[in-house]
């Protein structure tokens, strides 16, 4: 097999160091939106300019670059076992070149590997198969600060008097994003898992965060529950960084999975506003990034 | 916009009010969880004795916290290899985390200025009025635009907490943040928070 390990470490490079084109534009639109000389403009012309500084100089956008989830799609005959392999050692090279920051750290005793290399879990690798002969990697670097302001509630819940709809959802998604304030590194990006069990709702709540900023879920009842979320969350008035301001979230993301009749989980994931995520497909001999 | 140097004076520090702009210069020491917890239950509480390198440690950095700054981060580190360290990345971490800890390692060293994002809670608020201090908010994941500040690595402590958790000395200029608590009893995050509620508890009628 092929070893995609150099590959793998331009991967993560780029997407430690070059925030995606969707990113970038929803954070110039949220500019354009905060009144000038205001705290909320101040700091997303900061963000900007860091983003600027942070492709030209190829160095990480955010010091926390995260647990690395990786999202590998491989055609029939690749060997899931020799990826995975190939992919820590791109991690463990990144990590040497400070394109990533050492982050594993064992949980017992305190100490922190020096190589971003942890347990089977660090980096997150989901593997599936796919049809067809393309291999994609997809790559999402998510830190602590938004990982912490995550949430998961089961409904109904008698404080948030959230039932077991499409309202309760809502109910439970805005205030996690209240409960959140800056603290995630405000503006925001959600992914919402509907269902699921406390495992795959949260797993379903990261995934989806691999769809582009702009797109409209096919399901009108998401789409439409996105938008408004998106709108609402809005209004709350947190703004960027926790400033107050008219930009809180940049997306919502949605996906409903199926549940047990016992159980109705709603997982929200917060996405910081340096949201680092990209893809890379091998066709033949072509590498390709995006 | 404040042009600060470290460490900073009583006055001065009682001179900011929430919204200032300020530009740090001169000396500071980073420290996160694992340093405050170690402060805490080493000179504070008491709960562990010293061992091994704890007080040649205390005694270093117990005049640069005097008057000075404590910044919650965790940087990307270059020069590992050869120890000519270079801050790469040097952005806030969430601060909420050391409200447990920081109104008391504010006063048991007389730090004032705390720099994170986030902001922080109630405890901490009251310690800034008793210090005097001031919480400074830097723009969260501005990393490579933060370390373009850091002029100098001076040193680093606890290198054993890891290289996010280990204290940095770092020589700064022009460091960029806002006062977003002051020693005034002002918190614009407890202002936002109680803003959005209001706006939360309309968008759900409750």
């Amino acid at each position: 097999m092929v070893d995609f390990s150099g590959a793998l470490l331009e991967l993560i490079r780029l997407t430690s160091t070059d925030l995606p084109p969707d990113v970038e534009a929803a954070l110039h639109q949220a500019r354009s939106r905060e009144q000038p000389g205001s705290a909320a403009a101040g700091a997303l012309d900061s963000i900007l300019e860091n983003v600027s500084l942070a492709r030209e100089k190829s160095s990480p956008i955010c010091q926390d670059t995260g647990t690395p989830l990786f999202y590998v799609r491989y055609p029939a005959g690749s060997s899931p076992r020799r990826l995975r392999g190939q992919i820590r050692q791109a991690v463990a090279a990144a990590t040497k070149k400070a394109y990533l920051r050492p982050n594993a750290v064992d949980s017992l005793s305190g100490k922190n590997s020096g190589n971003n290399l942890g347990d089977e879990a660090f980096p997150t690798i989901h593997f599936e198969e796919i049809e067809g002969d393309d291999l994609t990697v997809e790559l999402i670097l998510k830190g602590g600060g938004c990982e912490n302001v995550g949430a998961q509630v089961s409904l109904p819940d008698d404080r948030l008097n959230a039932g077991r709809d499409l309202e309760g959802v809502r109910r439970v998604v805005l205030d996690a994003v209240h409960r959140a304030q800056g603290q995630g590194c405000a503006p925001g990006i959600l992914g919402v898992a509907i269902g699921g069990d406390r495992g795959s709702s949260f797993a379903a709540s990261k995934e989806v965060l691999l769809r582009p900023l702009d797109d409209v879920h096919p399901q009108a009842e998401l789409a439409e529950l996105e938008a408004r979320l998106l709108q609402e969350g809005n209004q709350l008035g947190i703004g960027p960084m926790g400033f107050g301001g008219e930009t809180t979230l940049l997306g919502v993301k949605a996906i409903g999975l199926h549940r047990l009749p016992a159980s109705f989980f709603v997982s929200v994931s917060y996405m910081c506003w340096a949201y680092r995520r990209r893809r890379m497909v091998v066709h033949g001999d072509d590498v390709s990034y995006s | 916009m404040n042009h600060l140097g470290l460490p900073i004076s009583p006055d001065d520090i009682r001179r900011l009010r929430v919204g200032d702009p300020v530009l740090l210069t001169g000396v500071m020491l980073t420290g996160r969880d694992a340093a405050h917890k170690w402060m805490i239950d080493t000179f504070i509480k008491k709960t562990r004795l010293p061992t091994g390198d704890d007080l040649q440690v205390e005694q270093a950095i117990r005049p640069l916290l005097a008057g000075g700054a404590i910044y919650h981060c965790g940087p990307v580190v270059g020069g590992l290899d050869t120890q000519d360290y270079r801050f790469l990345a040097a952005g806030p971490t969430t601060s909420i985390r050391e409200e447990p800890y920081q109104g008391d390692v504010m006063q048991h060293f007389q730090v004032r200025a705390v720099i994170g994002k986030g902001g922080m809670g109630p405890k901490t608020l009251a310690a800034c009025g008793e210090a005097p201090g001031v919480y400074l908010h830097a723009i969260g994941g501005a990393a490579t635009l933060i370390a373009q500040t850091v002029t100098r690595v001076l040193g680093v402590h606890k290198l054993d907490f890891g290289v996010p958790e280990a204290m940095w000395v770092i020589e700064v200029k022009d460091f960029p943040a806002v006062v977003t608590m002051d020693a005034h009893g002002k918190s614009l995050h407890a202002e936002i928070e109680a803003r959005s509620a209001e706006r939360l508890a309309q968008l759900v009628g409750a």
